[in-house]
């Protein structure tokens, strides 16, 4: 552990001059479908993710995080405004933003050490013994250095995440993208990846896009809360969550975050509620909830 | 992490490595399926012999008809040395290899294309879809009379059984592959002939081995199917299936038997091939 701590410092200090890019969205659209029946996912966003800090999206299930995750990481382009990355526009993906994807998108047929060089050995930008030593090191201080000979499939869930962490941060990216990462573990696995998380973070201050459903999740981790609206998704509010760092699990219980909390769920709770009725399914649901005495 | 690593190396001795005889050996599965089929050969010897022991009325349906496992052991034991059992082997092997590896070998490729290229796939997926149901012996016929020689009809058949089975297992594959690798692939920079050969390739692999294992149990069928159409003679003859027409031509119902046996045997051993292939080609199923 010791020496895992001493490695964790010296990466701090090297990494820290990289991943304090500045992401602006400006009006960003985006819709699917052909046009007699087009379905609005994205209307008129425009947020900043600001250098240094963790900026978390929250928003109700479906409501076009993902999308807005693709538009970023250029998988897609918007269909108006225009999404710029240190005011140079992104018109596609790049190694500067690296997204670790929902569930897990480690390869099944690499090893977990050569998912993790995978990037590198592509571009042939590290080589030899310089990769293989940034590899370990990255590996080392996810904890998964014993494990990097193993297939993604013989690890845990935690294990994953962590290895795609690895993966992601080897290629030296100047923002890092999560979409829902954490989605998928049990409660305990998704407390300590959290707290592991927020430790990477806290190291060098990375710029970071968070999106996750979660509002306990949003509020311990972020720097700023940007909270959408149900589909088509517009930003309802912008929160400075002002806990102090390093944040610790217990200050979720403070008066502070409780406050935070919520005024946070009761934007997202109108915004279900929206949704909700303006489906058919709701008054079903709630005429057979009502029906039942012992629900 | 380091506290793990250390317990189970230093605290523990870890436990003798056991050799494949010895698994096997030690292992439950391996003496249920050994005790299921001598159960099975009792059941069919009992069975065939019952009119023997008991008079004609206690005949058994259908199993009194066929000969006892024993006789068949005999007939098998005559035909052993012979080397014309041992030529139908290798005559059927011989064309079930040759037409797979054709298959293969077109077919992969082929099934790749249509997969990652949408013009190839406009213009090459509906004819394949045409001819895809029509059936490899509905083929026969035609090959016949196309093909200068049996063997070579024969061959041609036995290619179109494993060929339209490899393809569409390639093509459904490949088309189904994860959109996160491809797109985890492209933001750490890679080109399109990475994305096909370090990200497509290996994720079509499970499908490739499918097709192949589908695919090698239909070109036994259309062999042994050709063999006996084609019926003895120099030309096209031999194989497996000829040595069941033979036999049942010869009125020998214990040597039917063989040859059917025979043709188990050969399909067992075709396919755990490919099982080992498989596990050979792809590690991290292997756990499993």
């Amino acid at each position: 552990m010791q020496q895992e701590n001493s490695k964790g410092a010296a990466a701090a200090s090297k990494d820290y001059a990289i991943g304090k890019s500045k992401v602006e969205l400006r009006n960003v659209s985006k819709s699917y479908g052909e046009e007699w029946d087009e379905q609005t996912v994205i209307e008129d966003i425009s947020f900043e993710l600001t250098p240094g800090d963790l900026t978390v999206v929250v928003g109700p299930s479906g409501c076009g995080k993902s999308t807005l995750v693709n538009l970023i990481a250029g998988f897609e382009r918007p269909d108006s405004g225009e999404i710029l990355l240190d005011g140079k526009r992104v018109t596609g993906p790049g190694k500067d933003r690296m997204v670790v994807f929902q569930e897990t998108a480690l390869m099944p047929w690499q090893t977990t050490y050569e998912n993790v060089v995978f990037g590198p050995k592509l571009r042939g930008d590290m080589r030899g013994k310089e990769l293989k030593d940034e590899a370990e090191r990255l590996l080392a201080k996810v904890g998964l250095y014993e494990f990097m000979h193993k297939y993604p499939l013989q690890l845990s869930g935690g294990m994953q995440r962590r290895a795609e962490l690895a993966r992601a941060l080897i290629n030296k990216p100047s923002i890092l993208i999560m979409d829902e990462p954490f989605r998928g573990l049990d409660a305990m696995s998704r407390g300590l990846m959290q707290e592991f998380f927020l430790r990477l973070f806290e190291e060098n201050h990375r710029t970071n896009l968070f999106v996750t459903s979660e509002i306990d999740e949003a509020i311990f981790l972020a720097d700023r809360l940007v909270i959408l609206s149900n589909r088509p998704a517009q930003v309802r509010k912008v929160i400075d969550i002002r806990l102090p760092r390093p944040r610790h699990y217990s200050m979720l219980n403070s008066q502070e975050a409780y406050d935070y909390k919520r005024e946070a769920m009761s934007i997202l709770h109108d915004e279900a509620m929206r949704s909700f009725s303006s489906t058919g399914v709701s008054s079903d649901f709630t005429e057979n909830y009502t029906a039942q005495p012992n629900a | 992490m380091t506290d793990v690593a250390q317990s189970s190396s230093g605290a523990y001795a870890l436990p003798r490595r056991r050799s494949k005889l010895e698994k096997l050996i030690q292992n439950v599965s391996f003496w249920r399926g050994v005790t299921a089929v001598i159960v099975f050969l009792c059941v069919w010897e009992v069975g065939s012999r019952m009119d023997e022991w008991l008079g004609e009325a206690w005949t058994v349906p259908f199993v009194g008809l066929i000969p006892p496992p024993t006789d068949v052991a005999v007939a098998w034991l005559e035909v052993l040395p012979k080397a014309g059992y041992w030529n139908s082997w290798y005559e059927s092997f011989r064309r079930v290899l040759s037409g797979f590896l054709v298959a293969m070998a077109l077919g992969i490729p082929f099934g790749l294309l249509l997969a990652v290229n949408k013009y190839f796939r406009d213009l090459f997926f509906p004819p394949f879809e045409i001819l895809r149901p029509i059936p490899p012996l509905a083929w026969v016929p035609a090959s016949l009379i196309f093909w200068p020689t049996n063997e070579m009809s024969i061959a041609f058949v036995t290619f179109l059984g494993a060929f339209f089975t490899i393809v569409i297992n390639v093509l459904g594959g490949a088309r189904s592959i994860d959109v996160r690798y491809l797109r985890a692939a492209q933001s750490m920079g890679a080109s399109q002939w990475h994305l096909f050969s370090r990200i497509v390739l290996p994720a079509t692999l499970p499908s490739i081995f499918t097709g192949a294992a589908v695919g090698m149990g239909i070109t036994w069928e259309v062999v042994l199917a050709a063999e006996m159409i084609s019926g003895g003679g120099t030309q096209g003859g031999g194989g497996l299936g000829f040595f069941i027409w033979n036999s049942y031509m010869g009125g020998s119902l214990t040597q039917i038997v063989v040859g059917m046996i025979s043709i188990g045997i050969a399909g067992f051993l075709s396919s755990s091939a490919i099982r080992a292939l498989g596990d050979w080609f792809m590690p991290w199923k292997r756990m499993f």
